[in-house]
């Protein structure tokens, strides 16, 4: 087998499982923050018995998701070598930020909550937990800085054979980062908000611990509320920025062969015909894809084939005659429209979940309630079909317009090894997640009562005299 | 000094922080096996590293991702040559950081005690691994005029390396074990004592097969005689002071000894690898060198005023941390992990 295929395959797995805990990390901490906040504010132990609950179950997420990001950081120098040097210059610096920012600040913090409930003040634990929520935050603006040079490269030159960095404001005020961050970030809200409402409907209908779930349901309405429009707002504007910086991406996204009318349809279901480059069947929704681009009801798109043309002419002399530069479509296609419809469906769940609060029947409408166990999957699917496209959307190039992914791979490392530890991870992420799930559920079933306080009354101090 | 010289100093700063720190909870893993003798014990020691053992792995991201960043070269010629054992070590950490978390979520014997066993191999193998990384590195790998390299089994393979990586491992375990004689109390705390004694002269003893097989296998003592000799001496000087204050039951200069020991070692190896950071077995044109493997000097320069604004803050509130865990750990308090 061809080592390319393959390192490809396992980059997509690895990041792929990665980003099932990530944004579960990251939602969670920021409203377990909020639950020991309100403890601290209100003095209501209901409020620390939620952020020790949740506590538990983001810390059993957040331990895997720290272990399968270890190896992004190694992947790169393993697989990508040849990337490596190329890039290096300038996408190696986020990544070193990131450890020295947000890993110490991450995994410090974790610690002295974990292990602090007793030692420390009420205020300084509370800051632990959102220095913890602060350092996955950053965390995920150095990586997505990392990530955003690979869709839109700046603040470097040409020099050596290499790009080097030249410019690190625009590097960290890059456009692509400053769509993309709000964007992953509401994503991450909806995923929390999701598992938190999803594991309160399923307790509420069994009627168990009804205080404490509809408390926490309240909040997961409000954070899903938040999350699920915001999520689609920035969506939005990412959108516009990607017609003017990566229009092969977006037309590929809209199963766009020729250039479109003006103004623009949004395609709502195509069968796509990538051999011949066209559509056989589609079903539009007239002047969506302009607002969608452009904000307004007018203004066309270019199709593929016209900027096949346009990215021979540019990009040949980079990277040789004859390059396709034209992404999977369907891929591409069906990831958005997935992305999008998962989307959509969080809005109405957050909707429909706030107005039976005023209403107060949140815990009377079984069938909405039943309808949250399943939609934890919903955020998911979301956050993976978006990585999906943008990936995915983006190739050829690993780096685009400066290198392609078929010039990232390593060239000394042969296919073998790449299958064997392929095979070897996801042997080994099923079974992290095999535990993980299982765990989840039995702390959800033993349920908040049974989660136990720290109680290190009798321990000694090695720095006292006769110790 | 250049900025790239400033970074393989800076980087080899970072490996020792590392060592000094995981090197003692790699230390405390593999103590589970030597020391501890029911399941109650385990636990104990578990939780003595139990709110430290995350940052402290971080200390080697931090290495990997300012070697990535300051050295791309250096960075994808370590990777793409070292697979295999780097991809075992990432295994091992892997399980390791989800052990501790897992290892009492359910409260039953036998789930507890296959958690356990990870963290025992998991803590064993690592420092080996990195062990056997450094030194091969030393001894040079085959790097071709491109920079790439294909290792054949006995380039990472042989006397030396496994030499290195057997010396690397009684080292972090007689780290582990001093830390231990300073978190426990009663039963564990003598016992880690005594076997640190026999750990201690177990690590001299390494140590001097090891600087006699350097001698012979590596040029460190031709390039730079004498900054190697002077820190043979301080790493026997250490080891030796381990012992005698371990001896005297003096546990927080032993353990400070140890530590010392674990940085003058790292010290050694990137002093012998300078101005060199992957030395070519084939040929000496192709060794990768601080100069033509280093990023950029605008690269560097941001790097340079990033890591000294954020370290100072690191160390702070790691220090801090260090302070509020400082009580030793016993089982008639409620055991977090």
């Amino acid at each position: 087998m061809d080592p390319l295929f393959l390192a490809r395959v396992q980059f997509a797995a690895t990041t792929i499982f990665h980003f099932f805990f990530v944004p579960l990390s990251i939602g969670l901490v920021f409203m377990v923050a909020i639950m020991e906040t309100m403890y601290v504010v209100k003095k209501n132990e209901l409020y620390k018995k939620m952020a020790k609950f949740w506590g538990h179950l983001f810390l059993i997420n957040f331990a895997v998701g720290v272990v399968t990001g270890i190896i992004q950081e190694f992947q790169f120098g393993m697989n990508w070598s040849d990337y490596s040097r190329f890039v290096g210059d300038v996408f190696g610096a986020p990544l070193a930020i990131e450890a020295l920012l947000a890993f110490f600040m991450e995994s410090t913090f974790i610690g002295l909550w974990i292990f602090g409930w007793d030692r420390l003040s009420k205020k300084v634990h509370l800051a632990c937990i959102w220095l913890v929520s602060l350092g996955t935050t950053l965390s995920a603006i150095w990586i997505l800085t990392a990530n955003s040079f690979m869709q839109v490269p700046v603040g470097f030159a040409m020099k050596n054979g290499r790009a080097e960095m030249n410019d690190f404001l625009a590097l960290i005020t890059n456009g692509q980062l400053l769509v993309e961050f709000p964007h992953v970030f509401t994503g991450a809200l909806c995923t929390a908000a999701f598992f938190v409402a999803g594991i309160c409907g399923y307790n509420l209908l069994k009627k168990r611990h009804i205080a404490f779930y509809k408390k926490s349901m309240k909040l997961a309405i409000i954070i899903g509320l938040i999350g699920s429009i915001g999520v689609a707002l920035t969506g939005h504007t990412q959108a516009q920025y990607l017609v003017k910086t990566q229009p092969m991406k977006m037309a590929a996204a809209e199963g766009i062969w020729k250039d479109t009318a003006d103004p623009a349809p949004w395609s709502l279901f195509a069968l796509i015909d990538t051999k011949k480059q066209e559509n056989k069947f589609e079903l539009n929704i007239p002047y969506a894809l302009s607002f969608l681009s452009y904000s307004k009801f007018e203004g066309s798109l270019k199709g593929m084939e016209t900027l096949q043309k346009e990215y021979t002419e540019k990009y040949d002399s980079i990277v040789g005659e004859g390059t396709n530069y034209i992404p999977p479509v369907k891929t591409t296609y069906w990831s958005f429209r997935l992305m999008v419809g998962f989307g959509a469906a969080m809005i109405l769940l957050s909707i429909i979940g706030l107005i039976l609060w005023k209403r107060d029947r949140l815990v009377a409408s079984s069938t909405f309630l039943k309808f949250l166990v399943p939609a934890i999957a919903f955020p998911y699917l979301a956050n993976t079909f978006g990585w999906l496209m943008t990936e995915i959307g983006r190739q050829p190039w690993s780096v685009f317009g400066l290198m392609t992914t078929a010039d990232a791979v390593s060239p000394n490392v042969p296919a073998g090894m790449v299958l064997f530890s392929t095979i070897i991870y996801l042997v080994v992420f099923t079974i992290l997640l095999g535990v993980m799930v299982y765990l989840i559920i039995r702390e959800i079933k033993k349920g908040p009562e049974e989660v136990q306080g720290i109680d290190d009354k009798l321990s000694t101090d090695p720095f006292k005299v006769g110790a | 000094m250049e900025l790239s010289e400033l970074w393989f100093v800076l980087i080899a700063v970072v490996f020792i922080g590392f060592f000094f720190l995981e090197g003692f909870d790699f230390g405390v893993g593999m103590s589970t096996r030597f020391v501890a003798k029911n399941q109650t014990e385990r636990s104990v020691m578990v939780n003595t590293i139990g709110p430290f053992w995350d940052a402290n792995e971080v200390w080697l991201l931090t290495g990997g991702g300012a070697i990535f960043a300051a050295f791309p070269h250096w960075y994808a010629t370590m990777f793409s040559g070292y697979y295999l054992p780097l991809f075992a070590a990432l295994l091992c950490l892997i399980a390791r950081g989800v052990s501790f978390e897992f290892r009492r979520k359910i409260k039953n014997e036998r789930w507890t005690n296959i958690w356990d066993w990870v963290i025992f191999i998991s803590s064993l193998l690592p420092p080996f691994l990195l062990g056997v990384l450094f030194t091969s590195m030393l001894k040079g790998m085959p790097i071709q005029k491109d920079m790439n390299m294909q290792p054949g089994f006995t380039d990472f393979i042989n006397v030396y390396s496994l030499w290195g990586g057997v010396t690397v491992t009684i080292l972090c375990f007689l780290h582990g074990l001093h830390f231990l004689t300073l978190k426990t109390d009663g039963e564990i705390r003598s016992r880690s004592a005594s076997l640190a004694k026999k750990v201690a002269l177990a690590a001299l003893g390494a140590l001097a097969i090891f600087v006699v097989l350097s001698w012979i296998m590596t040029d460190i003592f031709t390039v730079h005689l004498v900054p190697e000799l002077a820190l043979v001496v301080l790493i026997v000087l250490a080891y030796a002071l381990a012992y005698y204050f371990v001896s005297k039951k003096r546990e927080g200069l032993a353990f400070t000894m140890s530590g010392l020991g674990l940085a003058f070692t790292v010290s050694a190896i990137f002093v012998g690898l300078f101005p060199r950071v992957m030395i070519s077995s084939i040929n000496k044109a192709f060794d990768l060198t601080v100069y033509n493997a280093s990023s950029g000097a605008y690269s560097l320069k941001i790097m340079t005023i990033v890591a000294v604004t954020i370290l100072p803050f690191v160390l702070g509130y790691t220090v801090w941390s260090y302070y509020i865990f400082r009580k030793r750990v016993t089982d008639k308090e409620h055991l977090t992990y």
